[in-house]
Order: C-alpha cells, then structure tokens, then sequence
C-alpha cells in the first residue's frame, strides 16, 4: 500500500493527544506558585487572553498556558511563554486578582530552568 | 380555633413546617416513612458553606419537635390525600384515614442512585463511593479506601444524575458542586498529602459565601479543578481508579489515576412523593417534582385546595432555602385555615 493510500485510510501513527496527568511534569507550576500564590486562584475565564495585545498577533494564551502548566503538559507552551511583551493588560482586567504578569515572568523563567536541568 | 394539619414527611421541610404552625397554636401530625424524623441531614457532618457541625441544624429539629402540639407517626407513608367535605382525609400506609384542615406535603427528595451510571463503576469498584458515603467516613474519622489504604488522590466527580438527559434528569441538583468543594476541602484538612481533583460540567456557586469557598478551595487548600465530564472510570490492576476525562479548557483528553473516586449524586423526585402524587392527582412538572401553580410568587401551592408544598418536594434545594420555604408554606396554611 503506497503512503498516499494508507493516509487516505487514516492508517497513520500520530503523537497522542492524551494529557497523562500521572506523568505530568509538575515542577514549573511548583516554581511558580511557591513564588506567586495568585496563580492558584485562575477559573479559566479567558479575559486574559481577550486582552492581550501580543495575543492578536502571535499564539500565546495565557488561559491555555495556565491549564497546561497545572496539568504538567509543558512542551506545546515552550515557545508561547516568551511572546509576552509584560504590557500588564490581563494584570488589570483579571477578576481573580491573578498577578499575571510575574506568573508569566516565572513561567518563562521556569521553563528555561527545565530546558537546562536546572529546575 | 385550632386546626389540624397533617405533613407528609417528617424531614427538614416537615419538621420546620410544624415546629412554626405548633409555635402559632395549630395541632400537627407528622407522618414519616422511616424510623425517625429527621431527613437526610441526619447522615452529615459539616455543612456548606460556613462548614459548621451538621449537628448543631439536628439540634435545632430535634428540638423543634418538641412542641406539645406535634405528634410524629414514625414508619408510615401517606397514600392518598382526598377531600372529604370541607376537610381533607389522609389515607396511610398503616391503614388509618386521619381527617385534616389541611395537608402540607414535605416529602423531600431520593438521592440518585449511583448505580445507575454503570460507567463510574458505582457497585463494581470498591473505591468509587458516593458524596453521602464520604460524610459516613468525616463522621467515622476514617478516610481509607475500601482495603484500609491512605488515599494520595481523590477525585470528585459533578453531576451524578444531573443535567443528564441519559437518566431522565435534565436539571440542575443545585448543592452538588458546592457539596463537592466543601468536602474536597474537609479531605485536604485531613490528609494534607492527598491531592484532591473536582471533575466539573459548570460550578454552579449560587449562595451566598458559595463562591468565596471556590476561592479558598483553590487559594488556600490547593484543590485541582478540570472543566470536563468524567466518561468511564475503570479499575487499573493495582487496584486503583483510572478516570478518562476531556480537559475542555486545554482541548485535549486526559487521564488519571485516582484512589478513591466521591460520585456527587443529585436529587430526584422521592418514590413516596411521586406515589403520593399520582394516587391523589397532584401535577408533576417534566422534572417529575411537583409542580406549583406559580413559580415566581405562589412557590407553595398546588393544584389541590388545601394541600401546600414545602421544601425538595418540588425542586431540589438546600436547607436554607427548605426551611424558608417550610415557613412560607405555614404561612399560605394559615391563611387557607382562617378562611375556612
């Protein structure tokens, strides 16, 4: 069967999608909230990413962000967490008085800790 | 001139209902179907949202019955309500027709059964329990698995036979979600190493102080929210919970391994209050609850003259709100009473 075939059967293997929450890599969302408490309090209520200048133009999400740092699912947000440019918009119209901006500071912080072993 | 009231159901709605018509001189008969009055506060522990000993709300109930004016006919269910003349006869289960100036019908509701979502493995699994069945091992100090275990994970599942159209329930049992974030937080108290999860469709934090409890479950005890319906739960062969969950916020499904896994089960209609309602013609609304003649401002009438309502007997509701609306249905009977 040529690849042109098995694809059209969906015949392919792709990279699961699944969050494994049991292997999950929780040490960025313990970096971050032994260090800002605020994070805990985000319900996910997006005004953050409804805000953010940076969001209009390139794929950060800070809602996004947030779920997958607490789930531990940390490589689809590698490359988001540096797009922020600190302007302090979502700070200002979170109703949950999430510090944003650190959380986002630590993040990126965090993040590049892991990638050189040392978190 | 005294009257006579009979009240179906001897729970908080009941209790409430005749402790405030003996206070303004009327004579009560309580009818309740099990041992004791008391109703389905009598299994809890604490209470939400100011988590205070559900003890102190039995006192009260207990001591509200007190009352010369109220006799309580304990294993005994109404069967029919008719109108005989001006007065109305209550037929029971024991055999006696008992004459009444008027009837209020507090028959509460039935927890869903669990079982029924034969995907959660309620009755399969030993470690997937019920919310009532938590508040048995808060009042027994022993929050083990079912093989005497220190759980490290508890999930909370939401909507256990609420806004679910798959068992006939399409409405919302309102107490579950902030059930679940109180005892989620009374686990944490106990086992401060055990991570606790609330699997969630919405939070629905209606009362007041609901919502500042959210806060604190996520503030100060750490507790994990994931917006998703648990699909199945299976057993692993270490005889742990495995759960599949859609986490809708990342977009993606995920999956866990739990300990003990707390089914929050809603209300429904009670059997006895759907009997009731059938053998003496009162209307049931399409949650099967029973339905009153105006929702906004006659929350205690029914179709029948006479007959009044009180408490989950007609949506589901917290006890706040039962015995308020205990005290309205008094209210409406004694008005009903002085016209007679």
């Amino acid at each position: 069967m040529s690849q042109g075939e098995a694809n059209r059967f969906g015949f392919t293997i792709n990279k699961s999608r699944l969050i494994n929450y049991d292997k999950g890599d929780q040490r960025v969302r313990n970096y971050i909230t032994e260090r800002e408490p605020s994070f805990r309090l985000c319900f996910s209520c997006g005004s953050c990413t409804a805000t953010c200048t940076a969001g209009s133009h390139t794929t950060i999400n800070l809602r996004r962000i947030n779920v997958l740092i607490r789930r531990g699912d940390l490589d689809p947000i590698r490359d988001e967490v540096t797009r922020c440019m600190l302007c302090g918009k979502c700070y200002l119209t979170c109703p949950r008085g999430v510090n944003t901006r650190n959380v986002l500071a630590l993040a990126a912080e965090a993040m590049k800790m892991r990638e050189r072993n040392e978190l | 001139m005294t009257k006579h009231v009979v009240i179906a159901g001897g729970g908080v709605a009941g209790i409430e209902a005749a402790g405030a018509l003996a206070d303004l001189g009327q004579t009560v008969t309580i009818i309740e179907k099990e041992t004791a009055a008391g109703g389905h506060v009598k299994r809890w522990h604490a209470l939400f949202p100011d988590r205070r000993p559900a003890e102190e709300v039995k006192k009260y109930l207990s001591h509200r019955l007190k009352n010369k004016n109220i006799t309580v006919i304990n294993n005994t269910s109404v069967n029919r309500i008719r109108h005989h003349g001006h007065s109305l006869t209550v037929e029971t289960s024991a055999g006696d027709n008992i004459n009444a100036d008027a009837v209020i019908v507090a028959t509460g509701f039935d927890l869903f059964d669990a079982a029924r979502k034969e995907e959660y493995g309620y009755g399969i699994y030993n470690n997937v329990i019920t919310a009532p069945e938590l508040e048995d091992m808060f009042n027994n100090d022993a929050l083990v698995t079912r093989d005497g275990r220190k759980p490290s994970r508890i999930g909370f599942v939401h909507c256990v036979g609420s806004r679910d159209e798959k068992v006939c329930n399409h409405y919302c049992s309102k107490v579950c979600c902030v059930t679940a974030v109180k005892q989620a937080i009374e686990v944490r108290e106990k086992l401060p190493d055990c991570e606790v999860f609330c699997f969630y469709m919405d939070m629905r934090m209606f009362g007041p102080y609901y919502e500042e409890l959210y806060r604190e479950a996520q503030e100060v005890h750490n507790i994990n929210f994931i917006r998703g319906k648990v699909s199945e739960a299976s057993n692993t062969i270490n005889g742990r919970i495995a759960v599949k969950v859609e986490d809708t916020l990342a977009g993606r499904p995920l999956k866990m391994e739990l300990d003990v896994l707390v089914l929050m089960t809603g209300m429904e209609m009670s059997r006895s209050g759907a009997r009731l309602a059938e053998t003496s013609g009162l209307t049931t609304g399409k949650n099967r609850f029973l339905s009153v003649t105006d929702n906004h401002i006659h929350s205690n009438r029914s179709n029948m003259h006479g007959v009044f309502y009180a408490g989950a007997c007609t949506a589901p509701m917290n006890i706040t709100d039962t015995i308020s609306h205990a005290r309205a249905a008094v209210m409406e009977t004694v008005n009903y009473l002085s016209k007679l």
